[in-house]
């Protein structure tokens, strides 16, 4: 079985992100860049899946610019058998990235596709969606357990009511939220080895999508800043303080 | 000429909160009309709910057994197909119900999707938060185009009821796929208010300490009539479940009064809360996060501080 990983490499969870004065975007010049945590975890996945003999081959691929290729390093560096590197200089919308991952999945054919259930940075939770769609093929999304058998795969989705369960054939697309593990740390010596698995470069225009009729951001601002307020010393106080503004 | 068609979302043969609120954000784009569309094996009750909002033309409904659970790649063909029926705006919530489905509608239509819609600027013109909420973002969707958006609920009232909107029974040509079927879904039980729509939520994180700890959390939440919410920590060491988890990945909420017990104050935790009303702050540590922007804060032991909470209360 082979795995296909969406790893998309976003500003870091830790970083607070600053909106240009200008409103033309967010500051990214100096700024941390990593793996989205959502894609560590679905690499995470994917390497148990092979650790366990349920997978051979695992695949990752990142559309970004040029200067990306540390970060699919990283995933090899991870474990992943192979990277593809699909460069575009520009960021590409959910519908695009779908389509440019249905490209990938003409040419590798994975049995299995994970992605994360949200980028970090666009918050938009749509590529794994849509990817199923023009594919054709079955779609589990925020998944916090996954159970590969035969041509089949049983997920637990974490949703607003609980914990919903689906099983779906393979090929799918099976997207991950937190609790579906904890991905390893990258070692020293996986490093090295790293440098010499295969990356493959694609350009995007090479891929030949059609073009996407998307949202277009055209101005970004901060959020309104919530004021500190007042602080009180015990409990009475604050039931005072909450009885005045008619809270209870 | 705007015409909107709004995704319902239901359980168990009722209604959720969340459709009334995204009816909200269709009655701001000024349409002609709007249209709730009720996917279900058994649609009536639910459509004789949706008939209720007001500013609702028309309740749609479509009777199917493959629809007796919300299986996204099974809804969405015929959601795309209904949605070509002259709408120029196909809205749903953005819930797990809505982020699931709607993006495999946008992909039928071709259309890339505007997701966790907070304000109307006109109809083709929509504010959203990114980065965790720590940018919002104008975005002109294509003017040529359906518009494809999930609809974020904290931003919204629920539209009000007094409706009568004729409900009509349809049908779809779309074929289904059978490569996907339910198993089986495990729902925390609880005679609790709902988390979404609550007016008051009490909150515990990490430093409530563990799932029998968490009693203290519930005994004040019942008291004050409120949802128990949870951050992410609490949540992963186990001491409640999933659905409980407020945050950028878990659950965005707006109540009139949030309080957050042995919270620090994460941005990923803030950006679920900061439509609250009025954040109240319980922490040992006087230089938590939380206190920057809670409006009454507390410093002090949570275990003390809610022993002498419920003699006061
Ligand atoms: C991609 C991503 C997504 C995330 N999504 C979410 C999300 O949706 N929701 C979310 O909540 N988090 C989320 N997180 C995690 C977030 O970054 C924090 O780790 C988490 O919110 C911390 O939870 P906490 O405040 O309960 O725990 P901590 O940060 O450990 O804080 C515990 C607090 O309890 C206080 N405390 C301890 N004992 C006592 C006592 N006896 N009395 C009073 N106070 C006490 C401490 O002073 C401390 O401030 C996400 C992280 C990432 C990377
Ligand atoms: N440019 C990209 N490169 C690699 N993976 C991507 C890219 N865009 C989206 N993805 C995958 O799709 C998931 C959801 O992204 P989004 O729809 O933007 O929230 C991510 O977690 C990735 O797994």
């Amino acid at each position: 079985m082979k795995i296909l990983v969406g790893y998309k490499r976003v500003v870091d969870a830790n970083v607070r992100v600053q909106v240009k004065p200008d409103g033309s975007g967010v500051v990214t010049d100096g700024v941390k860049l990593s793996a989205n945590p959502f894609d560590d975890i679905a690499l995470e996945e994917a390497l148990r899946l092979r650790d366990a003999g349920k997978a051979t081959e695992v695949v990752v691929a990142t559309i970004a610019p040029a200067d990306a290729q540390p970060h699919l390093r990283n995933g090899l560096a991870m474990g992943a058998n192979r990277a593809i590197h699909v460069v575009a200089d520009e960021a590409v919308p959910p519908l695009a990235a779908a389509r440019a991952f249905l490209k990938l999945i003409e040419k590798e054919q994975p049995d299995l596709v994970l992605m994360g259930k949200q980028a970090i940075d666009d918050d938009s939770s749509q590529t794994g969606q849509m990817l199923a769609t023009l594919w054709g093929r079955p779609q589990a999304t925020f998944a916090s357990k996954l159970v590969v058998d035969g041509g089949k795969a049983t997920v637990t989705r974490e949703v607003d009511a609980g914990l919903e369960t689906l099983e779906v054939d393979l090929p799918a697309v099976v997207t991950t939220d937190l609790r579906l593990n904890e991905p390893r740390f990258i070692k020293l010596p996986d490093i090295m080895k790293a440098k010499s698995k295969p990356l493959e470069t694609i350009q995007l225009a090479d891929l030949a999508i059609a073009a996407t009729d998307a949202p277009k951001a055209t101005q970004y601002a901060p959020p309104a800043q919530r004021q500190r307020g007042v602080m009180v010393k015990d409990a009475a106080e604050l039931v005072a303080v909450l009885k005045q503004k008619g809270l209870l | 000429m705007s015409k909107v068609l709004v995704v319902a979302e239901h359980l168990n043969g009722k209604l959720n909160a969340a459709t009334a609120k995204t009816v909200s954000a269709a009655q701001a784009l000024k349409p002609d009309a709007i249209d709730v569309l009720v996917l279900s094996d058994a649609p009536d009750a639910i459509a004789a709910e949706a008939a209720q909002i007001t500013g609702v033309a028309r309740v749609l409904t479509v009777a199917n057994a493959a629809n007796a659970h919300a299986i996204a790649q099974v809804l969405a063909p015929q959601i795309a197909e209904i949605a070509k029926n002259g709408y120029s705006h196909v809205f749903g919530p953005s819930t797990t119900f809505g982020k699931d489905v709607m993006p495999a509608v946008a992909a039928l239509l071709d259309v890339g999707q505007v997701s966790d819609l907070m304000a109307v600027e006109g109809t083709h013109t929509f504010k959203r938060p990114m980065y965790a909420g720590n940018a919002i973002v104008t975005v002109e969707a294509p003017t040529n185009h359906v518009v494809v958006a999930t609809v974020r609920t904290a931003s919204w009232p629920e539209a009000a009821k007094g409706g009568s909107a004729a409900i009509e029974a349809t049908g779809v040509s779309a074929a289904l796929p059978t490569h996907t079927r339910f198993v089986e879904l495990a729902a925390g039980k609880s005679d609790r208010p709902d988390l979404q729509s609550a007016k008051r939520v009490v909150s515990g994180g990490r430093g409530v300490g563990s799932a029998e700890n968490f009693k203290i959390i519930y005994d004040l939440a019942d008291k004050l009539g409120a949802a128990v919410g949870a951050s992410r920590a609490a949540v992963d060491a186990g001491y409640v479940p999933n659905e409980l988890q407020v945050g950028q990945t878990g659950k965005i909420i707006a109540p009139e009064l949030y309080v957050a017990v042995g919270i620090s104050g994460a941005i990923q935790h803030l950006t679920g809360i900061k439509d609250a009303g009025t954040i109240v702050a319980i922490n040992k540590d006087g230089d938590a996060p939380i206190f920057e922007i809670a409006d009454v804060g507390l410093v002090g032991d949570l275990f003390s501080i809610l022993a002498d909470l419920e003699r006061v209360l």
